[in-house]
C-alpha cells in the first residue's frame, strides 16, 4: 500500500489533428484533472511527465497558474514511462517532498512528430545496429522480439488478431475511442496489410494519436477532500542490463517478457495480492503480441499460454480478466499508456462506459512498469 | 559523393574490422566476458580493458523478420536476422540470397562482408551444409 491516491484525471479528446499546440492539449489535460481532484492549480506543488514529452513543465506551470512547485521529475523512456511516472509522484508525495502531484503527457503524435515512421536523416543509414539493417521503426524493432514468441510456441498472427478483435470490440462502445462504432471481424484482421511479416499486420499496430491526458496523485489522508479517491496500491517499474526498450534482443529467453515479470513480482508484493484478486486490466500494447506476453509474465497465464487464454475469451467483459476496456491503444488512442490509466482509474471508480461489474482491483501495466489501483 | 560513415566512438573497432572483413567481438580482458553491442566497460566485472576475439563467424538464427519498409534511402526489402554466433554474443543483421522465402528460425548461418552504402557490412547467408528447409 503507498498511501497514495488518484485524486483526478483529465483528458483532451483523441484525434488524428488536434489543430493546436502540444502544450494547449498539456494545459487543458492538466487543468482538468485538477479540477476533478477538487484542487485549483495552486494546489500542485509537484510535476512529472516523460522524458520524451515536449512540454517543458516551467511553461506548463505559466499556462496553469500552478505551484509554487517543489518536485520535479521525468520517467525515462516512451510508454514505459507511463506507469514509471505514477511511480515518481507516490515517491514524491511518499516522501512529503510534494502533496499534489500533477502527471501529465501532451503530443500531437499523428499530425506533429509520429514515433511510428521511420526518422532516418537524408544520406546513407548510421554505422549502427539496427537502423543499418533496415529496423528503423518501433514496429520492426518490436516485431523482431515477438517473432521469437511466435516460432517458441507456434503461435500465429491470426491469434494475435483474436486480441484485436477485443479491443475493437471495446472501442466501438466508447464514444472517446478513434474506433467508436467501428468493430472489427477476425476476417477484416486478416486481410489488413502486413506491416512486419510474419509478425504485425495494420491492425496489430496502435494508433497515433493527438491528444492529453492528465492524473493528480495526493496524499491518501486527503481522500475524504475528494468526490471519488482511487488508491495506489502498489506500483513499480523494473528494468534489466540485458535489455532495452526498443531492441530486446539480449534476454536469455526471447519468448518472454523478464522485466514485465519482475514488475509483476514487484506488484503483487507490495500490494499483497494475487493474479487471482484482479478483477480487470489494462495493458499497454503498442502492438498485439505484447499483450500475449504480458498475460504470461504476470502470471494470468502459463508460458505459451496467452493464445488459448485470450481465444477463450478471458479478455470479454464477462471474462476472467477483462482487459483494455477502453479499447486499448490500438482502439481508442495511442496517449503513450498514460490513457490507459486513466481507464483504470474510471474502472474502479465504477464510471467506465465498458463497466466490468464490482471492481475491486484493476492492474495498469505498460512495459517494464505497472500500478495496481483499488477502492482502498 | 556521400560523407563518409562514421561510427561512434565505442563502436568504431568493430567498423575498422569489418573493412578488412573480419567479425570480431569486444572481450573483457580481466574476466573474459564477451560483449555485442559493445560498450566501454564491462557490465560482469567493471573492467574498463578489453580487448577482441575473432568470430568464426558461425550462428543461428534466433529471430526474424521480413522488412517491408525498409531504411530510408534504401528500397530493397530484406529479411533482419538476429544471429546468435557460436562465441554466444547477438547481432542484428540482413540474411542474404535467402535460400527460400522463410521461416528461417533457428536456421544455422555464415557471415558474409558486402559493401553496403559504402561501409563493408557483415551479412549472412545460410550455411553452406544446410541450404534447404
Amino acid at each position: 500500500m503507498t498511501g497514495t491516491i488518484v485524486a483526478g484525471i483529465g483528458a483532451t479528446e483523441f484525434s488524428k489533428e488536434s489543430g493546436r499546440s502540444e502544450m494547449q492539449l498539456a494545459a487543458e489535460a492538466s487543468r482538468a484533472a485538477i479540477l476533478d481532484a477538487g484542487l485549483t492549480p495552486a494546489d500542485i506543488d509537484g510535476m512529472v511527465t516523460f522524458t520524451v514529452d515536449g512540454n517543458d513543465e516551467q511553461e506548463l506551470m505559466r499556462n496553469l497558474g500552478a505551484g509554487p512547485v517543489t518536485w520535479w521529475s521525468r520517467a525515462p523512456g516512451g510508454g514505459t514511462g507511463a506507469c514509471a511516472a505514477m511511480q515518481q509522484a507516490v515517491a514524491a508525495v511518499s516522501a512529503g517532498l510534494a502533496d499534489s502531484v500533477l502527471v501529465y503527457r501532451a503530443f500531437n503524435e499523428r499530425s506533429g512528430y509520429r514515433y511510428g515512421q521511420p526518422h532516418a536523416s537524408a544520406g546513407p543509414p548510421p554505422l549502427d545496429w539496427y537502423r543499418n539493417f533496415g529496423v528503423d521503426t518501433p514496429a520492426k524493432m518490436y516485431a523482431l522480439w515477438f517473432r521469437r514468441y511466435m516460432h517458441a510456441y507456434g503461435a500465429t498472427n491470426e491469434d494475435f488478431g483474436r486480441y484485436t478483435v477485443s479491443a475493437r470490440r471495446y472501442a466501438a462502445t466508447n464514444p472517446k475511442a478513434w474506433f467508436h462504432d467501428r468493430p472489427i471481424t477476425l476476417d477484416d484482421h486478416q486481410a489488413s496489410r502486413w506491416i512486419v511479416e510474419p509478425v504485425l499486420r495494420l491492425y496489430d499496430c496502435c494508433q497515433e494519436s493527438d491528444g492529453g491526458v492528465a492524473l493528480v496523485v495526493t496524499g491518501a489522508d486527503r481522500a475524504g477532500d475528494v468526490d471519488a479517491p482511487v488508491s495506489i496500491l502498489a506500483v513499480a517499474d523494473a528494468r534489466h542490463a540485458d535489455a532495452s526498450i526498443t531492441a530486446n534482443y539480449y534476454y536469455d529467453d526471447l519468448a518472454t517478457y523478464p522485466e514485465a515479470a519482475q514488475c509483476a513480482q514487484l506488484l503483487f508484493e507490495r500490494s499483497g495480492l494475487t493474479v487471482a484478486d484482479i478483477d480487470v486490466a489494462q495493458i499497454y500494447e503498442n502492438f498485439s503480441p505484447l499483450v500475449f506476453l504480458v498475460l504470461e509474465a504476470y502470471g494470468f497465464c502459463g508460458p505459451g499460454e496467452a493464445v488459448p487464454f485470450v481465444a477463450d475469451g478471458n479478455l470479454d467483459i464477462d471474462g476472467a480478466l477483462p482487459t483494455n476496456t477502453h479499447g486499448g491503444l490500438l482502439g481508442e488512442a495511442y496517449i503513450h499508456g498514460i490513457n490507459s490509466i486513466q481507464e483504470g482509474v474510471r474502472q474502479v471508480r465504477g464510471t467506465a462506459i465498458n463497466q466490468v461489474a464490482d471492481v475491486e482491483h484493476c492492474l495498469v501495466s505498460s512495459l517494464n512498469s505497472g500500478l495496481v489501483l483499488g477502492r482502498r | 559523393m556521400d560523407a563518409p560513415r562514421r561510427a561512434k566512438p565505442d563502436d568504431a573497432f568493430f567498423w575498422d574490422a569489418a573493412a578488412e572483413s573480419r567479425l570480431v567481438i569486444q572481450r573483457c580482458s580481466a574476466c573474459g566476458t564477451l560483449r555485442h553491442p559493445p560498450a566501454p566497460m564491462c557490465g560482469a566485472c567493471g573492467s574498463l580493458r578489453w580487448d577482441t576475439a575473432e568470430s568464426s563467424g558461425r550462428g543461428r538464427i534466433v529471430t526474424w523478420i521480413s522488412s517491408l519498409h525498409p531504411n530510408r534511402p534504401d528500397d530493397a526489402p530484406r529479411i533482419v536476422i538476429l544471429v546468435e554466433l557460436e562465441e554466444g554474443t547477438r547481432l542484428v543483421s540482413n540474411l542474404v540470397d535467402a535460400p527460400h522465402d522463410g521461416p528461417y528460425d533457428d536456421l544455422p548461418v555464415t557471415v558474409e562482408f558486402r559493401d553496403d552504402h559504402g561501409a563493408r557490412t557483415p551479412f549472412f547467408t545460410v550455411a553452406q551444409s544446410e541450404g534447404g528447409r
